[in-house]
């Protein structure tokens, strides 16, 4: 495993959040805008594994972090949705350019 | 020649990314979580070549099986799930893409430039077995988190109360 360097691993985070990037820029819809903020969490969970198992071995912080990043992942998911289906009760859309009650 | 190791690592940063990729772009909603799905388990597949067993299941569990599975039911309360989305303005997508060309390039030459200090793993075997991550996670002393792992669950706690009380479906009358 140590003949990867360090680098090739935030080669593919990086990438991958920039992916999750672009989609939060081109989405306009609020269930795949999620999708894109789910690929960017995960981008920053590779980095923490990475820099942990790499750098500080002795150490298990990167570990944590990462298992709370995962659950509070997991609230943020759950109260998006909550207000996805809300939304789509009122407006009976998720497009993102229709939510916009509350901008005047 | 490289080593089964190593091409196991480049296997699973194509999946990754190519599944990643498909997943922002794609236009039907459903393909698009499906390829989430494909997406994460491919990092759960990282964390297995990492050797951190634990982080791979939660991710399985947490993700795989909680979170996508999630998107999946909003996806068929809100929409029919085979409808084409709209295509990005063309403006817009090619202003995004390069807006994240030139992030990444910015951002990546600086990361290859730093010199890490990675360190031989011959003096420390990182011990990232379940109960050590348990002792630790749960420990009052010096290095323990238990504060932050108390505060955690109080923060489940406040967005499972929030989930229902704004989803919950108000009586018709009371407005």
């Amino acid at each position: 495993m140590k003949e990867i360097p360090l680098e090739h691993i935030l080669f593919v985070s990086t990438a991958l959040f920039f992916i999750g990037i672009y989609g939060l820029f081109t989405r306009r819809n609020l269930i795949t805008m999620l999708m894109s903020v789910e690929l960017i969490l995960n981008s920053v969970n590779i980095n923490f594994i990475a820099f942990n198992k790499y750098l500080y071995p002795e150490k298990m912080d990167g570990i944590f972090f990462t298992l709370f990043i995962i659950a509070i992942a997991a609230a943020e998911a759950a109260v998006a949705i909550a207000i996805i289906i809300n939304l789509y009760r009122n407006l009976n859309s998720i497009d993102v350019e229709q939510t916009d009650e509350m901008k005047y | 020649m490289m080593s089964a190791s190593a091409v196991i690592f480049y296997i699973l940063s194509v999946f990754i990314l190519a599944t990643g990729l498909l997943a922002v772009t794609t236009g039907k909603i459903f393909r698009s979580a499906i390829w989430l799905l494909f997406s994460l388990t491919g990092i759960a597949g990282l964390y297995f070549w990492l050797q951190m067993e634990f982080i791979a299941a939660v991710q399985v569990v947490v993700y795989v099986g909680g979170i996508v599975v999630l998107i999946i039911f909003s996806i068929f309360l809100t929409q029919r799930s085979g409808k084409e989305l709209p295509a990005p303005l063309r403006g817009r997508a090619i202003l995004s893409a390069l807006a994240v060309c030139a992030g990444f390039l910015l951002t990546y030459p600086l990361i290859g430039r730093y010199h890490f200090k990675t360190r031989g793993s011959a003096n420390h075997v990182m011990d990232a077995s379940v109960g050590n991550i348990g002792m630790q996670l749960l420990g009052t002393s010096e290095h323990g988190y238990l504060l932050p792992f108390e505060v955690i669950s109080i923060l489940l706690l406040a967005a499972m109360i929030g989930c229902i009380v704004i989803a919950y479906k108000s009586k018709p009358g009371d407005k």
